[in-house]
């Protein structure tokens, strides 16, 4: 069990007197990537809420890597060793480009290479050009790799993906799945939020999907693609290409 | 010529003391989102230490009594804030109340311990010559104010946009839930931004005083001038704060010396007419 990287047992969480989530649990191995399907509205973003620490949940267990985070706030879990790339990216939009990367940076012992503003320039050359930009008038592609980049300044043990390819250009949402792929090789434990199931099945280790705040399914990307009846009930709506 | 000139430089003198209230004040509403009403009061906490001080012992610089009474300030403040603010975080009415509850009974404070009648501070002597520009002679001692003023403004501007520390403020107000994600640590930001707003108050109460005195009511007729400054100019624009101290002190300088029946009128009006025209103020954005 504390082999886990991040397990949710049993989470309750509400907004006001709506009842969101009935009792998620699931588990992520260390250096694998979890997708976290589901219709709109099912409660993924809910869920990396209450991952995160924006919304306390009023029942269950979340443990990184054996330790218990539910209930802290945002910045304690994130000293911890969560990254958050949220869902409309939310970039500090008045801060340049350089300046969005050094807030969030944040040391962490016993990472073999911990990501520094050279690092991330090498990986997302498009930041390093834009270096000195305000942040608000970056393209919707370079503010989500900001976004990624961002996280990643944190050195987190687990990373949270909401939604990374909303509301992007196919090839740049190729650029978002090379990104994924590359930090998943170097080792970084991902929760990946996914409307595109494609994207989502081809870089994930395992799949679970939400429907109305109950997991329906968790399993492997290949029992979902064989199972067409849970896909098309579950998400319904969004077809694996 | 020479009434213009003197009055000018009035203005430019009283601008700069609204600077160095105005700019905590918008600071701290940037930041925190909280209209915070004791600062007039923190502006004449300075002004009866620094009159207590330097009436005790004529030597004391003026200076390192603005430093001392500034630093005083800023911990009154850190204690207000820390203790009661940080509990009403979701609460602005009772962010209202208990602010200006606050500046109520530090008026009282002031009252009991000072009495009622004015104490004035005496100019430092070594800027009590007069200085001698152009043909024109000017008071030093209002010169110097409005260098603090600048002073201030640049050390402000250079700490939140030339530094890590004040890019995680202004991320803080881009996004406070979003920055507590990324690790920064909001509560305390907010902490040290609530003492350094109270602090630049509390050492520019201490400077004002060779012009103003200590007096019961400072903080009341301080506190309304603070808010049409950052009206005008923007709420948590630093720039927005320079520029609208200065329109103020000429508006209040010219308007109380040319038709001092009409000194309200014509402050007032021009802080109703940006806000129905231009909410954001003359350099703020929306939101921000
Ligand atoms: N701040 C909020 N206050 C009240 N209800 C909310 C709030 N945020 C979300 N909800 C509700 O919670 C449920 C789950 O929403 P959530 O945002 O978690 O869905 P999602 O799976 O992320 O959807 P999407 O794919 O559209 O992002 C929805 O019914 C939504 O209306
Ligand atoms: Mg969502």
């Amino acid at each position: 069990m504390a082999s886990d990287a991040l397990r949710l047992t049993d989470v309750q969480a509400f907004y006001g007197d709506g009842h969101i989530l009935h009792g998620v649990s699931f588990a992520l191995q260390p250096g694998k990537v979890l997708a976290l399907l589901g219709r709109n509205g099912s409660g993924k973003t809910t869920c990396i809420s209450t991952i995160i620490g924006f919304l306390k949940p009023r029942g269950g267990e979340i443990r990184l890597f054996g330790e218990a985070i539910e209930g802290l706030s945002p910045e304690r879990i994130s000293h911890m060793g969560i990254g958050l790339v949220p869902q409309g990216r939310r970039i500090f939009p008045s801060l340049t480009v350089w300046e969005n990367l050094v807030v969030a940076k944040q040391r962490r012992s016993k990472v073999a290479t911990p990501w520094d503003v050279d690092r991330i320039y090498d990986m997302f050359p498009r930041l390093g050009e834009r270096h000195n930009q305000i942040a608000g008038t970056l393209s919707g592609g370079e503010l989500q790799m900001l976004a990624i980049a961002r996280a990643l300044m944190g050195n987190p043990r687990v990373l949270l993906l909401d939604e990374p390819s909303e509301g992007l250009a196919p090839l740049i949402v190729a650029e978002v799945g090379r990104t994924i792929r590359r930090l998943k090789e170097e080792g970084q434990s991902i929760v990946l939020v996914e409307q595109n199931l494609k994207l989502a099945l081809e870089v994930a280790d395992q799949a679970v999907i939400l429907n109305t705040g109950r997991c329906v399914f968790d399993g492997s990307p290949r029992e979902l693609t064989d199972n067409d009846a849970i896909v098309s009930q579950n998400l319904g709506i969004f077809h694996a290409h | 010529m020479q009434f213009w000139i003197i009055q000018g430089l009035n203005s430019l003198s009283l601008g700069g003391l609204l600077f160095l209230l105005a700019s905590g004040f918008s600071l701290i509403f940037g930041l925190m989102r909280l209209a915070n009403l004791t600062h007039g009061a923190f502006f004449m906490l300075g002004t009866y230490f620094g009159a207590t001080a330097m009436r005790a012992n004529s030597d004391l610089s003026i200076w390192t009594v603005a430093v001392s009474a500034g630093v005083a300030v800023a911990a009154i403040g850190g204690l207000f804030e820390r203790l009661v603010l940080t509990r009403l975080k979701t609460n602005p009415l009772g962010q209202v109340l208990v602010t200006l509850g606050m500046s109520f009974i530090i008026s009282d404070a002031c009252l009991a311990l000072w009495g009622g009648d004015s104490i004035p501070v005496p100019t430092p002597q070594n800027l009590q010559a007069p200085t001698r520009l152009f043909g024109f002679v000017f008071p030093t001692y209002r010169l110097v104010l409005v260098g603090c003023a600048i002073t201030a403004a640049i050390t402000l501007y250079l700490l939140l946009e030339r530094t890590r520390l004040g890019a995680m403020i202004r991320a803080g107000v881009d996004d406070a839930q979003m920055a507590r994600a990324v690790g920064i640590p909001v509560a305390n930001l907010f902490t040290i931004v609530f003492c350094l707003g109270a602090g630049i108050a509390g050492a520019g109460g201490v400077l004002g005083g060779p012009i103003l005195s200590a007096y019961p009511g400072l903080d009341a007729d301080m506190l309304p001038l603070a808010l049409i400054v950052v009206i005008l100019g923007g709420i948590g624009s630093l720039l927005g704060a320079f520029i609208g101290s200065f329109i103020v002190g000429f508006i209040y300088t010219f308007g109380t010396a040319l038709f001092p029946e009409l000194a309200y009128i014509i402050l007032f009006l021009p802080m109703i007419l940006v806000l129905a025209l231009r909410p954001q103020g003359l350099l703020g954005r929306l939101g921000a």
